[in-house]
């Protein structure tokens, strides 16, 4: 197992840092550095001495070394716009597109799993038909549609709900939270929901695959022969199965929800790292959009690497195999 | 598709029709209507956009026939001189909706199915490479394909957009660059079912050249999945490109994309002028929806593990 480990985190590690010279190439060389690093308003003397402070007219490995060494440091550069430290910034917006990102998931679960066991039991009814054509509408509506037409019937038309931004908040743990005061999770209610559409399908879907696989299985059929309820059936024997990859699926696709979170909090002004990014390229502020290339990289190779070693614990096959 | 295929062979005794394999595929498709119905509503978005300038009740890119006076107008208004009836309303510009959306629909579906059919091409080499040279070579390109894949669709656009800029053009290159390595993925694994079997040995066998082998037997029996990726990517790639746009990075305001139609009405969606945002998301809406029916019955017809 520590060898396993071991090894996957070499990966992880090189995965890292390949992302890192991609990252670098990409701001460093491709564009003008100068143009990218340096504010646009600073003038001769001040460009001058960025140049020297930043390294620019040394050869492009050396650059990179020293960018790789600030980088581990947790330094990415300043903010233009904002004239704090870009991780900083990166790191006061998070708390907001995790929180979307979480209640996303939880309302994926929360609605996807009893409609898709439903669809599951009954394939041929006309509510699985219906909840199967609805999965299909799900993969194939443009989010940021969806969230427009969201705020036209919900906060426009009927007034029930707050069109853009967070709400009140609460401070816990040094970061502010929205979904503990209820004007906050009024707020949150549509942005979340919006982003849990795709969600909300894909498990509709994993779970009626999973259902009307499993109603087949020896066991199941062992268990009614038994004379076991069939509630019991369904939540005990049936349910345990079909939940491991569901777990599994919703947790690799936690790290895709907070990137298209981008989409959602674009349409609802909702102030998280999304919004932030967006905001950066179109005012071109550089060292932000390389703090969030840079911190959003790592978080998916902290999210692929837990998958893959709860596996191997779950499934010791895994393990077995890459020796 | 007659053109394509035999006719039948009128003879006296009345012989079942000859089947081709296309004719089989085509009578399988037709199998399901719902397909069908697809197919035809695709079909006519294709033609709606190609005919668009000689159907369009105005050319919406010609800033001299919009008429700043008209801008807001409610679906089914006249326009200030009378000659034109805004059935779907106008934009803040004055700008046909209804014009707006055929227009629109042409750069959709132009940068939709053209990073397509390049990302096809770029995924299908490589992956036809990765699964004839095998060893490093496929180890070096398995893991590329990987690593695109492990970073969602819209992170790696974002990336790319932020190295290059905003515009058309490097929307379609970050659309390439995400979309490669689902065809890589799918051609490598049916190359190397197919290469092991006994028309490849018999190739072989004969000593034609590596290239004729790959493009002339191996490349044209990977095409069936290699359909079905590209008819969803496609769909995939007009969805993005309408997320980009609306986010202000893809097409430029003066020639606005479905996308971009859709973000021109996010402002006055909060004053209840809804037919901005609204109609443009019905048309990419319907154009997706009818792409996602299409390939998911293909999907179907052309998997050999469904045959009977």
């Amino acid at each position: 197992m520590s060898v396993y480990l071991l090894r996957r985190l070499i990966q992880a590690a090189l995965v890292m840092l390949a992302m890192s010279v991609i990252v670098f190439i990409g701001v460093y060389a491709i564009g003008d550095p100068v143009e990218i690093l340096i504010s646009p308003d600073a003038d001769q003397a001040e460009r001058a001495r960025a140049i020297a402070a930043l390294g620019l007219d040394k050869p492009l490995w050396e650059q990179y070394f020293s960018f790789l060494g600030n980088a581990l440091r947790g330094d990415l550069g300043r903010s233009f716009v904002f004239n704090e430290p870009a991780l900083q910034l990166i790191a006061q917006r998070a708390p907001a597109t995790l929180e979307l990102a979480f209640g996303a998931t939880f309302l994926a679960v929360l609605v996807g799993l009893p409609l898709g066991l439903y669809a599951g039991l009954r394939p041929n009814g006309v509510g699985a038909k219906t909840i199967m054509a609805g999965s299909i509408l799900g993969f194939s509506l443009p989010t940021f549609w969806v969230g427009l037409m969201l705020i036209m019937v919900f906060a426009v038309q009927l007034g029930w709900l707050p069109s853009t931004g967070r709400g009140e908040t609460v401070e816990v743990l040094g970061m502010r939270w929205s979904f503990l005061t209820w004007n906050g999770l009024t707020h949150m209610a549509m942005p979340a929901l919006n982003l849990a559409l795709f969600k909300i399908s894909l498990v509709i879907r994993l779970t009626r695959a999973g259902v009307r696989e499993t109603m087949l299985m020896d066991y199941v059929k062992f268990a009614r022969a038994k004379g076991l309820a069939p509630k019991r059936i369904i939540g005990v024997h049936v349910f345990k199965n079909i939940l491991i990859p569901v777990v599994t699926v919703v947790g690799l696709e936690l790290g895709s929800t907070i990137a298209f979170s981008v989409v959602t909090e674009s349409v609802f002004a909702w102030p998280g790292m999304g919004k932030l990014i967006i905001d950066s390229i179109n005012v071109l502020d550089r060292p932000v959009i390389v703090a969030y290339l840079m911190s959003i990289v790592f978080m998916f190779i902290v999210i692929n690497l837990i998958v893959d070693l709860l596996y191997s614990v779950l499934d010791p096959r895994v393990r077995l195999e890459s020796k | 598709m007659s053109a394509t295929t035999a006719p039948p062979v009128p003879t006296e005794t009345k012989a079942p029709r000859v089947e081709t394999p296309l004719r089989r595929f085509i009578s399988e498709f037709a199998e399901s209507k719902m397909a069908v119905g697809a197919l035809i509503v695709f079909l006519a978005i294709v033609l709606i956009a190609i005919f668009a300038p000689l159907i369009s009740p105005q050319n919406p890119y010609d800033l001299a026939q919009l008429d700043i006076m008209d801008g807001r107008l409610e679906p089914g208004s006249k326009s200030g001189d009378g000659s034109i009836t805004y059935w779907l309303g106008t934009d803040d510009q004055g700008r046909d909706m209804l014009s707006g959306i055929m227009y629109g629909l042409r750069i959709s579906l132009v940068v939709g199915a053209g990073s397509a059919i390049v990302a096809a091409l770029v995924g299908a080499s490589l992956g036809m490479l990765a699964a004839y040279a095998g060893g490093r070579t496929d180890t070096v390109i398995m893991r590329l394909v990987d690593l695109q894949l492990s970073f969602p669709t819209i992170l790696s656009a974002l990336m790319i957009l932020a190295f290059l800029g905003k515009g058309v053009m490097n929307v379609v290159i970050a659309l390439i660059v995400v979309e490669w390595a689902y065809y890589a993925r799918t051609v490598r694994g049916t190359a190397l079912v197919e290469r092991r079997r006994e028309y490849i040995e018999a190739a072989q066998c004969l000593a034609l050249p590596t290239r004729r082998i790959i493009f002339r037997h191996l490349l044209p029996n990977c095409m069936p999945p290699l359909i079905v990726v590209a008819t969803i990517q496609i769909a995939r790639a007009i969805a993005l490109e309408a997320t980009l746009s609306f986010l202000g990075l893809g097409v430029p305001i003066t020639e606005p994309s479905l996308g971009l139609l859709i973000a021109n009405g996010y402002e006055y969606m909060l004053s209840g002028k809804y037919w901005i945002s609204f109609y443009p998301g019905i048309a990419l809406l319907i154009t997706i929806v009818s792409i996602n029916l299409v390939g998911d019955h293909l999907r179907d017809v052309l998997n050999p593990r469904l045959k009977k």
